[in-house]
């Protein structure tokens, strides 16, 4: 996944015009710019008011709205925590504190190294199995502090040259 | 079809639970081992059967019937293999014949009567299990026969609240307009639900041939699936299957070689939990923030872009198919009142054997949590459940006997919402989770109406000062007046029904709103 691309001006305007006759294409644009630079940055909000012919405070709008849409990169991993009633049923607060004591960070921060952003999240759809962890597109299972460890641990593992020991 | 002829299927689910257990990793020892034994095997990636306690569940055809294993953790596969699971051979891991697992046996699957069976990605399998037979119907009857045919079942709103799937259609095939849209509402964002997601990765043509019912039955060419974006392999399972569906022209100009068209596209929500609310995910799907909008007009005469929209849940589309296939009459006796047909339960949280139970209307909380469940999952008594999501109310276990269906739940204050129930033990601290509804409300409000807004985070405030012990009886008094004006006077749901959780915690736990501030950990 390209998350790390390095903000380019022609590539997003690129990006922007293939959804012009899309109706109420604003969502799947950003979508697709997050995907291509990890996050949307301000340079991109009035290519993206003249690209779609909407208005600057329109686009502004709607990144403030949702969740998803970051306007700073994020680490190179983003683990979303889930705080839903199911996980805190068995333990998600639990692990919570041991996710921020480890990692050294509050929600919505990155580790020192770069390597992990921590963010809640309400309900992955694993309620049977909790408490959950979405890091990156994966999806865990049952994750109590030992196993967050063990996954966080295997990650580092797989790319040496990236990651350091958090 | 035979299972003796072939190599030996052998299924491992690519539910997105499944996958949360080392799914991924079973496959691949799996065909690893295989290899390195020479012995041959078909690899099936199917849909979860619901059984979430035993995932990953690998299971294997045999000529009795498939044999269920699980959990089964790739380290174990050598074992099985050392046992003869391709031959169905007892093993500690080994369940029997899937179909006899009392769990699956006493569930009556009309939705999910393919989920975890086929090869959610194949037309074939779909077909060979008699995927398409609703639509097949649909499309030698007119418009109105259809829409009738849905009225007379009985089906009700699976999304949360209830309305009656025909009347709904009827709107909109009676309103007037060039386009018209049908929309899926994907944005299962209730803790303790999967139904949705357990579809769309697991029977997705499913929820495609519901659609395209309702397209036929209300004349709209053009149809969105709102999918959250929390749901990464849902949105690639359905996102393969709509174009599998256009490659065999199930979807596009003309479909199944009818000359009607339906469009089919997904579009991912961003993280908005509000958009769950039907008039907040049209303004999501149209580009915008996900305000909610005023009713009326209603969706049916006046949603997406303006253009005349049947919204409904995943639940409630993938449940016409078999109505078409079988006829209302066949829907319709299953139930109870005027709650007719199945409901896919998701049982959840603190639970020893979580899962999906589809069942008639009418059972038990108690059956559900206890005969299905199993009890708690910590082996601790249980405390409360919550039913319906969020926005539902916390039950306690002497009113476990009341029966699941809209209006013995409407009776006692509760709904059954999108079927979830999550279960608390006794370690839990309702004080906390009234708090936590209200913090919940203050993070997703859409901000549009001021009891919402603004009554959330006064909530949260009202709710500290209780558990911090300041003016107490005061305090608890403008908890109700507050929660009184946010039901009352809220636009939508999520205002409105905020104060389901926290009232009912407060009514059924008081002990827990009046414990030494010492005691309680500090937020």
């Amino acid at each position: 996944m390209p998350r790390d691309a390095v903000w380019n001006a022609e590539r997003a305007i690129a990006i922007i015009a293939e959804f012009r006759d899309v109706p109420g294409a604003l969502l799947p644009v950003l979508h697709a710019l997050m995907a291509e630079f990890g996050h949307i940055s301000p340079a991109t909000l009035s290519l993206l008011a003249t690209g779609l012919n909407i208005s600057r405070a329109d686009v502004q709008g709607v990144l403030s709205f949702y969740h998803d849409f970051r306007t700073t990169p994020p680490g190179r991993h983003v683990i979303k925590l889930c705080r839903a009633e199911a996980c805190q049923s068995v333990g998600a607060a639990n692990l919570e504190r041991h996710a921020k004591r480890s990692l050294g960070i509050e929600w919505g921060q990155t580790s020192e190294d770069g390597a992990f952003t921590l963010e809640p999240v309400y309900c992955l759809g694993n309620c049977a199995l909790s408490p959950a962890v979405m890091i990156d597109e994966q999806l865990y299972g049952r994750v109590d502090p030992v196993k967050f460890e063990a996954i966080l641990g295997d990650l580092a593992d797989r790319a040496p040259d990236a990651e350091q020991a958090p | 079809m035979s299972p003796s002829s072939g190599p030996v299927s052998v299924f491992v689910p690519r539910d997105a639970a499944a996958l949360s257990m080392g799914a991924d990793a079973v496959a691949e020892a799996i065909r690893h081992e295989a290899g390195r034994r020479g012995a041959s095997l078909r690899l099936v990636r199917n849909g979860s059967r619901g059984l979430m306690w035993l995932e990953p569940m690998v299971e294997v055809t045999t000529p009795a019937g498939r044999i269920a294993y699980g959990p089964v953790r790739a380290e174990d596969v050598p074992s099985l293999f050392d046992a003869g699971f391709l031959q169905g051979e007892p093993h500690p891991l080994g369940h029997g014949l899937t179909e006899e697992i009392d769990y699956l046996k006493r569930q009556e699957r009309l939705t999910f009567v393919r989920c975890g069976i086929v090869d959610p990605l194949s037309i074939e399998d779909y077909r060979a299990h008699s995927g398409g037979r609703g639509l097949e119907k649909a499309l030698g009857m007119d418009s109105s026969e259809i829409v009738t045919t849905v009225t007379e079942s009985g089906l009700r709103g699976r999304g949360g609240a209830g309305f009656p799937t025909g009347l709904k259609w009827k709107t909109v095939l009676e309103a007037n307009a060039s386009q018209k849209y049908v929309c899926c509402n994907a944005d299962e964002g209730d803790s303790g639900t999967f139904a949705d997601r357990m579809l769309l990765e697991g029977d997705p043509f499913l929820l495609i041939e519901g659609m395209t019912i309702c397209a036929l039955a209300v004349g709209a060419t053009r149809g969105y699936v709102y999918i959250r974006s929390e749901y990464p392999h849902a949105i690639a399972c359905f996102r393969q299957a709509v174009s599998k569906a256009y490659e065999a022209g199930w979807l596009g100009d003309t479909v199944h070689g009818h000359p009607r068209a339906f469009h089919l596209e997904v579009r991912v929500g961003a993280g908005a939990y509000i958009c769950g609310e039907e008039t907040s995910m049209l303004e999501s799907l149209e580009g915008k923030r996900g305000v909610v909008r005023a009713k009326p007009p209603v969706p049916a005469i006046e949603g997406l872009f303006g253009q005349p929209t049947v919204i409904n849940n995943v639940l409630t589309l993938t449940s016409v198919p078999v109505i078409l296939a079988k006829g209302a009459a066949f829907y319709r006796d299953f139930g109870m009142g005027r709650s007719r047909g199945t409901q896919p339960f998701q049982l959840a949280g603190n639970i020893r054997r979580g899962g999906l139970v589809e069942k008639a209307f009418g059972i038990s909380l108690a059956d559900l949590i206890y005969r299905f469940g199993g009890g708690s999952a910590s082996g601790r008594p249980i405390r409360a459940v919550q039913v319906g999501g969020p926005l539902g109310a916390y039950i306690p276990p002497d009113q476990f006997g009341m029966a699941k269906d809209y209006e013995t739940f409407a009776a006692h204050g509760a709904m059954v919402g999108h079927g979830g129930i999550v279960v608390f033990d006794d370690s839990v601290d309702m004080a906390a989770q009234a708090r936590f509804a209200l913090e919940f409300c203050a993070l997703e409000s859409c901000g549009k109406c001021t009891p919402c807004r603004i009554g959330a985070v006064r909530g949260m405030e009202v709710m500290d000062r209780i558990t911090g012990g300041l003016e107490r009886e005061t305090n608890l008094a403008l908890l109700r007046d507050l929660c009184a004006v946010m039901a009352d006077a809220s636009l939508c749901a999520m205002g409105g029904l905020t104060p389901q959780p926290v009232l009912s915690a407060l009514q059924h736990f008081p002990e827990d709103f009046d414990r030494q501030p010492t005691s309680r950990a500090a937020e």
